[in-house]
Parts: structure tokens; C-alpha cells; sequence
């Protein structure tokens, strides 16, 4: 590095721009751009078939959680919003938890493998967080329908005699956002772990902690920072999830995701779509800036 | 010593725990592999083995059209994105952090922190506009938007590779009065080409798969594989669905398995 001849900042801030500004027109034209658009949106009036009506109107905002009723003009709570933006936290919630409870195991199972056996297991976990999720949740609808494996199977060996209902369910939701969101959990729990010195647990028992006190004053307080990442990693795409609550929830256990969508198709209501977009952004942008604090604030005192 | 370690770290339970997630992450995708051998027309009920689904689906007009707009949507993207990509990472990497930095890593992996159905929605509003002003109604818009959100894919492994490149080979073509250009085209490109290989099947993978985006972006009768098979679950689905995901997971599997010998082997 030494050797370089250093080149005069300006220019090299100047190649810097240069060379990053065709994807950075790309990304505004065709990404970042479009979200401002979107703001725009939410403060407009729907058109009687769908898009706009260039009209200023605060009133998409104003029905994400109230509604007017339209004889007496009555304000109520908007409860239909409300219900799918509580299950959407829940499922989200109820998934992040419930990836924790089985991740945790795993990503320990896997840290504690010989090096050869570590690597062979990480890309097991590997495989299925690059394949296609759709495909993924295809899987689990055909075992969980009522004509799917688990059902026929059941019905077969004679322990049931009418197929079980799971499918078109919270819990089917939530068992579908377990399935594809787990991976993402189990890495960097598995990169926590990783670099936890076996030493301290041994010290722990050494001076008679149990196994509950072992983990929870030892291992946790070292681990957390993979707890959380991960926890953000499975939260936030399950807050926002399309595919998994579309094809295993059906049109009754809409989660914000599919709502959103409703109101491009039949809802014609782009203003209102637009709103609940741009909270669901806003949602998941303070969530990971309070993440990336929360990183920097560790760094720094490490 | 060792033996000791590992009887430390064993909690009870775990190893239970993590053996079922293993084959319940595997179980489901290997019954829709499975399924997509059998004889009969059921994805439940196993009737004997056979290759019909295969050239059946392939058969299927519909089928045929979606893959090859999905193959000429992924490529495309998967092209654009890396070149892009490649220019931003030799415009932010080994070199002194200009003040506008962190916009711009926060720019280029703005896709990966924004929810896709916000995204998708931003651009349906956008491109109805645009669709309208202009008329144009063609695939331009599933690419512009596919090479988009493939940057920060292809991105990352090219500014990988190259921050593991120190610069005396550059110096050196420099010193030997390689232009600027030469230095590039004969040094640093063929050392960084592993990485950009790499970002490239990661940005086609990621394109391939999209579902979300290509649903709003989509024109009227512009099916991509996946949008084709989501809508298909609406009706009674058919094994031909199983033929097509077990050659998309084949693929992936491939690419991934290459991507992770390119990616190892640094040195």
C-alpha cells in the first residue's frame, strides 16, 4: 500500500462518483425514487378505478385506523385495519420467538461440531435461505392442505377420518414464516456462538451454576448481539411478508403485506396503500437504525 | 481437553432440537422433489415413479413463454447489475473513504432493508405513470426494476474479493508503464473475476426468484416462472408445478455450489 503514489484527494473523490453514479441513477430510478412518489401518493384521493385523483387529501392517512361512518358521520376505530395490523405484529412476533426457541439449539448444535462437520451443516442451513421462497412454501402447502401428505397420510394409517384443517390459518402463517425465515436466524446466532469460549462455561459449572444459570448469566449476555440480528433478520421480512401469508393464509388471515396489495386490486384505494406502505416503512427503517445503534453502541464498548 | 470441552457444551435437549430442524428444513422440499417423480396426478399420494410432469411441463405453452421471459429478464438483470456493481466497488473500495461514503453504501443496499411489497408497490405507482405517458408496455420495466434490486447481490461479493486484493500488483503494471487501463483490463479484472462471476449468479439467482416485484411491475400477459406458478396455487395444482420448482432448485443448487467454491478459495 506504501508504494502507491497517493493520487490528489479531489480527483479520487471525483472517480469515486464517477464510477458509483450509474448505479446509483439505476437504484433512485428504479428503487429509492419511486418510495418518494409513493409519500406523494398517500396524500391524494383515490380515482374511482384505481390510481389517483391529483386532489390533496390527508383522509388515507386518516382511515389507516379511523373510519367515518357514513350515514351519521360517526368516528369509530377502523377495527378491520386495526385486526390486520395486530395480526401482522403477532405473527411477526409469534415467528421471531419461535425461531429463537429452535434456532438457538441449532446454531449451539452446529458450533459445537467438529471444524469439517461446522462447515458441511452451515451450508445445509445455507441452501435453504437462497432457494426460492415461494417454492419453500409451495413445500409446506402441499403437506399441510387438506389433500396434502400430512392429511392423506393420517387419513391412510386411520387415525383421523376427515382431513385436519391447517391450511388458511394463523397458524398455518405462522408455521409457513418459521419454515422460510429460520435460516436467517440460525447464521448469526451460529457467528455468536461461534466465537463463545467453552472455557466460561466451564468456569460457570466450576463455581456450581446450574445449566439454566450457566446459560442465562454466562452464554446470553455474550451471545446476544447474534440474538438480536437474527431477531431483526426474521422480524422484519416476516412484518412485511406477501408470499407466505398469501399462499398458506388465504384471503381471511390477510397479514399488512397482503392488505397492501388488496387496495392496488380491488380495494382501488392507491392513496390508502400507499400510507400503510409508507408506515410499514417507517416501521422497518427505525427497527434497524435502532439495530445499527444498538451495534455501534457494543463496538464501542467492547 | 477436547473431550471435556464438548461434554461441557452439551445442553440437554439441543441436540434433539437442532436433528429435528435439520430434517424438517429438508422434509418438505424433498416430498415436493419427490412428488414431482410420481406416476399419478397427485401431490399427495405416491402411485410409482415416472418422468412424465417433466416434458409435460414443458409442454405447456404457458410454461415455455414464463420460463424463457424468466431467463431473459434474469440475464439481463443479472448483466446489468454486475457491471454496475463492479464500477461501484472499484469506486468505494482501496481507496480513502470520501465523505459522501456512507450515502452511498446506504443507496446501494437500500433494497435489501426495504420491505419487497413496499418496493413493489412504489414501483407499480411509479411505472403506471410512465406507462401511460409513454405507451411502452414491454419488459423493460420487469429488467430496470430485476437489476436494481440485484446490485447490492452482486455488489457484495465483488467488494469482497477486492478488498482482499492488495495493490502491488497494480503498482507494479503501473510501474512497468501499464496505462491506467491496461493495469485494469490485464490485472485487475482477471484477479477479480471470481467475484464478479460470484455476484453474478448471486443477482441471477435473486432475479429468478423474484416473485413480489414482477407481480406489480408486470405488464398484462408478462408471466415470469414464479408469478406463473403462484398464480397455478390458486387453482387445484398439479405436479407440473413439482417438475418445474425441482429444476429451479436444481439450478440454485448448482450455482450455489459453484458460488461457494469461488468464494472459499481466495488465496
Amino acid at each position: 500500500m506504501a508504494t502507491v503514489k497517493p493520487k490528489p484527494a479531489a480527483k479520487t473523490e471525483r472517480s469515486t462518483w464517477l464510477l458509483t453514479a450509474p448505479a446509483l441513477v439505476l437504484l433512485t430510478v428504479a428503487a429509492t425514487g419511486p418510495l418518494f412518489i409513493m409519500l406523494i401518493y398517500s396524500f391524494l384521493e383515490p380515482g374511482q378505478y384505481g390510481n389517483v385523483v391529483w386532489k390533496f387529501s390527508t383522509k388515507a392517512w386518516f382511515n389507516v385506523i379511523l373510519q367515518r361512518d357514513i350515514f351519521d358521520g360517526t368516528l369509530t376505530w377502523a377495527d378491520a385495519h386495526l385486526t390486520i395490523l395486530w395480526r401482522s405484529v403477532k405473527l411477526a412476533m409469534t415467528t421471531t420467538v419461535f425461531a429463537v426457541l429452535v434456532g438457538f439449539p441449532t446454531a449451539w448444535f452446529i458450533a459445537t461440531r467438529t471444524p469439517r462437520m461446522r462447515l458441511f451443516m452451515l451450508f445445509l442451513i445455507t441452501i435453504p435461505f437462497w432457494t426460492n421462497l415461494l417454492i419453500r412454501t409451495f413445500a409446506i402447502n402441499q403437506i399441510i392442505r387438506n389433500e396434502g401428505v400430512l392429511n392423506s397420510f393420517l387419513l391412510w394409517i386411520g387415525v383421523i377420518d376427515a382431513p385436519i384443517q391447517i391450511i388458511y390459518s394463523d397458524f398455518a402463517v405462522f408455521l409457513g414464516m418459521t419454515y422460510v425465515y429460520l435460516p436467517l436466524m440460525v447464521l448469526p446466532l451460529y457467528a455468536a456462538i461461534d466465537r463463545f469460549d467453552m472455557r466460561l462455561l466451564e468456569a460457570a459449572y466450576d463455581l456450581y451454576a446450574n445449566r439454566w444459570q450457566a446459560l442465562r448469566r454466562v452464554v446470553l449476555p455474550i451471545v446476544k448481539p447474534g440474538l438480536i440480528a437474527g431477531s431483526i433478520l426474521v422480524f422484519i421480512p416476516a412484518l412485511g411478508a406477501y408470499v407466505t401469508p398469501r399462499i398458506l393464509g388465504g384471503g381471511r388471515n390477510m397479514m399488512i403485506g397482503n392488505f397492501i396489495d388488496l387496495q392496488f386490486g380491488q380495494g382501488r384505494n392507491w392513496p390508502l396503500g400507499a400510507a400503510l406502505s409508507v408506515i410499514l416503512l417507517i416501521f422497518v427503517t427505525s427497527m434497524l437504525i435502532l439495530y445499527v445503534r444498538f451495534v455501534n453502541r457494543s463496538t464501542d464498548n467492547g | 481437553m477436547a473431550d471435556r470441552a464438548f461434554q461441557v457444551a452439551r445442553l440437554p435437549g439441543f441436540n434433539t432440537i437442532a436433528i429435528m430442524v435439520f430434517v424438517m428444513l429438508y422434509l418438505p422440499i424433498g416430498l415436493l422433489v419427490l412428488f414431482s417423480f410420481n406416476a399419478g396426478p397427485s401431490v399427495a399420494i405416491w402411485e410409482g415413479f415416472s418422468l412424465q410432469w417433466y416434458p409435460k411441463a414443458w409442454g405447456n405453452e404457458q410454461v415455455r413463454d414464463a420460463t424463457i421471459r424468466s431467463l431473459i429478464i434474469a440475464s439481463s438483470a443479472a448483466l446489468i447489475s454486475t457491471t454496475l456493481a463492479t464500477m461501484a466497488a472499484l469506486g468505494t473500495t482501496r481507496r480513502k473513504r470520501s465523505p459522501g461514503q456512507t450515502m452511498i453504501y446506504v443507496m446501494i443496499n437500500q433494497p435489501l432493508m426495504v420491505p419487497e411489497i413496499v418496493t413493489a408497490v412504489a414501483l407499480l405507482i411509479f411505472f403506471a405513470s410512465i406507462k401511460v405517458a409513454t405507451g411502452y408496455q414491454g419488459l423493460g420495466y420487469l429488467i430496470a426494476a430485476h437489476s436494481a434490486f440485484c446490485i447490492p447481490f452482486a455488489y457484495l461479493p465483488i467488494r469482497a474479493r477486492l478488498e482482499g486484493m492488495d495493490l502491488t500488483l497494480e503498482t507494479a503494471a503501473a510501474d512497468l508503464y501499464a496505462t491506467p487501463w491496461q493495469t485494469f483490463r490485464h490485472v485487475t479484472l482477471p484477479l477479480l473475476m471470481p467475484g464478479i462471476i460470484a455476484g453474478m449468479m448471486l443477482a441471477f439467482i435473486t432475479s429468478l426468484d423474484d416473485v413480489v416485484i414482477s407481480l406489480f411491475v408486470k405488464s398484462a400477459g408478462q408471466e415470469t416462472l414464479p408469478t406463473y406458478m403462484l398464480g397455478q396455487i390458486r387453482r387445484n395444482i398439479t405436479v407440473e408445478v413439482n417438475a418445474i420448482s425441482t429444476l429451479l432448485l436444481g439450478l440454485t443448487v448448482i450455482m450455489l455450489t459453484v458460488f461457494f467454491l469461488l468464494t472459499r478459495k481466495q488465496d
